[in-house]
């Protein structure tokens, strides 16, 4: 089932575009991984498909009215806001902000529950969500976008700042989401972890989409060199494809 | 909801105390049987409780949860406890209004002219927001427009003051300034009721959108926000609001500040859960002020605005002096 269509997707900031015409489709059960230098448009893409800025060219999502669309794709953005002091178990819930008619109902808890454990937060459950350091505030925003329970997950650079534990464990929950038939869309800069857990990489450059495919076929060292300037160790090992970056060319 | 009930109850009896608390020697008793028309009441006797203290106590409900409510809901928005209703200009302006109605003596020509003329100043000044920040505006634009409307109608009060015939109508549009709630009537409710009770009902809606903010304007958006719609309900909703209880009890301070502060955290900081109590917070504020007003100084004519100022500014100075020992 596709989940997302992106059809010569098109995003301006003023009159240059930095995402050109990028056509792309994701299907349930796919953990697609957005790969690209800063600046490549990797923002960009997601929020110009979610609607949440102005595009040319067509989104199956940003075609949807808002409160369809939140309940076809969460949206995880990079900036980790939580302005009150809200209980982490109140953020959480913000997740079904989109399913809400009225009061929260068992279905709702159910899915604040589900969140809750699938991030390991069940003993944070009544601590203050803005007193928590900053990876465990990142562990319980993903949590936030887990609750909305959503076909789609979007998420921007959702691993940066974590533990390496805590890297490899959330990028764990968003490859088992994908195997319950989810679809998972994540920009992504730890090289060496997407091409360990994302079942397909996104490669941007300037824009544009340079490169599509599974691990091995666009974690190339040919392509490192080009898109990042990277020369990179990347071999296929019993433990799955390995990426090291050793040092940059030029 | 472990909140707002002890909260109606203190509205409750604080509304009850306005009622029975005056100048006129009434017990208890007279007083409600003036009120509500039982036998042994004199016609004074019904005249002070229909015609005065009912009015007033009625005003003290409806301004103070304007300026809770609407106070809660602002800094929902604008995910700042320091935003209070006042920031978009409609108080500034409203009192402009009320201003100009009494330099011009247009004050004088029937008794709802200088509320009516504060209502078009507020109006005047939620035209000029919305064109400045309605649709396509962005938060700052808002923040940003409210100042300079505010700045502008502060710069034409003062002119109008520094221009007044004789002291003693600038000391007239001094006292009004400072917000009072004393002599008025049926009139000023009936007049203010409608725009104050259409804002809040505008602005206890916007609950589930401001909940959705506190995770920042893009993951509200996505969570199916509108965030223009949620803009242009929340300036218009603040400015009926707090127009309407500017244009009939003048320019109330620190209630629309504090009273979100001081709630927050017995609400769980849940913006949504903080408007319905900031509006009865507000409502508490503003009547037991009133009700102070009249025990301190019955003859001196202390005005409501003044006392909530000088009680609100050492609360919020105590409030930041709390914070700051909580990041210690």
């Amino acid at each position: 089932m596709t989940l997302l269509t992106l059809d010569a997707l098109t995003v301006r900031r003023g009159q240059c575009p930095v995402v050109d015409g990028v056509s792309l489709t994701v299907a349930a059960g796919e953990f697609v991984g957005l790969l690209g230098p800063n600046g490549a448009g990797k923002t960009s893409l997601m929020r110009g498909a979610l609607g949440l800025l102005p595009h040319e060219g067509g989104s199956s999502l940003a075609a949807l009215p808002p409160n369809a669309r939140a309940r076809a794709a969460a949206w995880l953005p990079q900036a980790r806001t939580v302005a009150w002091p809200v209980s982490v178990e109140t953020l959480v819930a913000l997740g079904r902000t989109p399913h809400l008619d009225g009061r929260p109902g068992p279905a709702d808890r159910a899915a604040v529950d589900r969140a809750l454990a699938r991030m390991g937060l069940d003993a944070y459950r009544n601590r203050d969500a803005t007193a928590l350091s900053g990876g465990e505030q990142a562990r319980v925003l993903i949590a936030r976008a887990l609750a909305q329970e959503t076909p789609l997950l979007m998420a921007d650079e959702p691993i940066a700042g974590l533990d390496p534990a805590a890297q490899i464990r959330t990028m764990e929950v968003f490859a088992r989401l994908a195997r319950e038939g989810h679809g998972v869309v994540a920009a992504l800069h730890d090289l060496g972890l997407a091409a360990r857990f994302c079942t397909r990489l996104v490669m941007l450059a300037g824009g544009r989409k340079v490169a599509d495919g599974a691990p091995e076929d666009v974690l190339t060292e040919a392509n490192l060199r080009t898109v990042f300037g990277l020369y990179a160790h990347v071999e296929r090992t019993a433990d799955g494809l390995v990426v090291q970056a050793l040092g940059v060319t030029g | 909801m472990k909140v707002l009930a002890p909260l109606a109850v203190l509205v409750a009896l604080l509304f009850a105390a306005s009622l029975l608390i005056g100048p006129a020697d009434l017990t208890p008793g007279q007083s409600l049987a003036a009120l509500f028309g039982g036998g042994g009441a004199s016609e004074a006797m019904v005249l002070v409780m229909r015609e005065i203290r009912l009015p007033r106590a009625l005003l003290g409900l409806l301004v103070g949860g304007a300026l809770g409510l609407s106070g809660a809901a602002m800094q929902g928005f604008l995910r700042n406890p320091l935003a209070e209703p006042g920031l978009i200009g409609v108080t500034g302006a409203a009192a402009l209004g009320a201003v100009l109605a009494l330099q011009t003596g247009a004050a004088l020509a029937f008794a709802l002219a200088l509320p009516l003329a504060a209502l078009a100043g507020a109006a005047c000044a939620v035209g000029l927001i919305l064109l400045l920040a309605g649709p396509r505006g962005s938060t700052l634009t808002l923040i940003l427009a409210g100042i300079a409307v505010s700045a502008l109608a502060g710069a034409l009060t003062a002119l109008v003051l520094n221009l007044s015939p004789n002291p003693y109508a600038a000391t007239e549009m001094m006292f009004w300034l400072m917000g009072s709630l004393a002599d008025r009537s049926m009139q000023h409710v009936w007049l203010a009721a409608p725009p104050i009770l259409l804002g809040c009902a505008a602005l206890l809606r916007l609950g589930r959108g401001l909940d959705a903010l506190t995770l920042g304007e893009d993951a509200a958006a996505a969570m199916g926000i509108r965030p223009t719609r949620l803009r242009i309900t929340l300036i218009l909703g603040t400015a009926a609001a707090v127009g309407a209880a500017t244009a009939v009890a003048g320019a109330i301070g620190f209630v629309g500040l504090v009273v979100p502060h001081l709630l927050r955290r017995a609400v769980g900081a849940r913006p949504s859960a903080l408007l319905p109590a900031s509006a009865l917070g507000g409502a508490a504020m503003v009547l037991a002020a009133d009700i102070a007003v009249r025990l301190i100084a019955p003859a001196r004519d202390l005005q409501l605005g003044v006392l909530t100022s000088l009680v609100g500014a050492p609360l919020f100075l105590h409030l930041i002096w709390r914070s700051r020992r909580d990041e210690a």
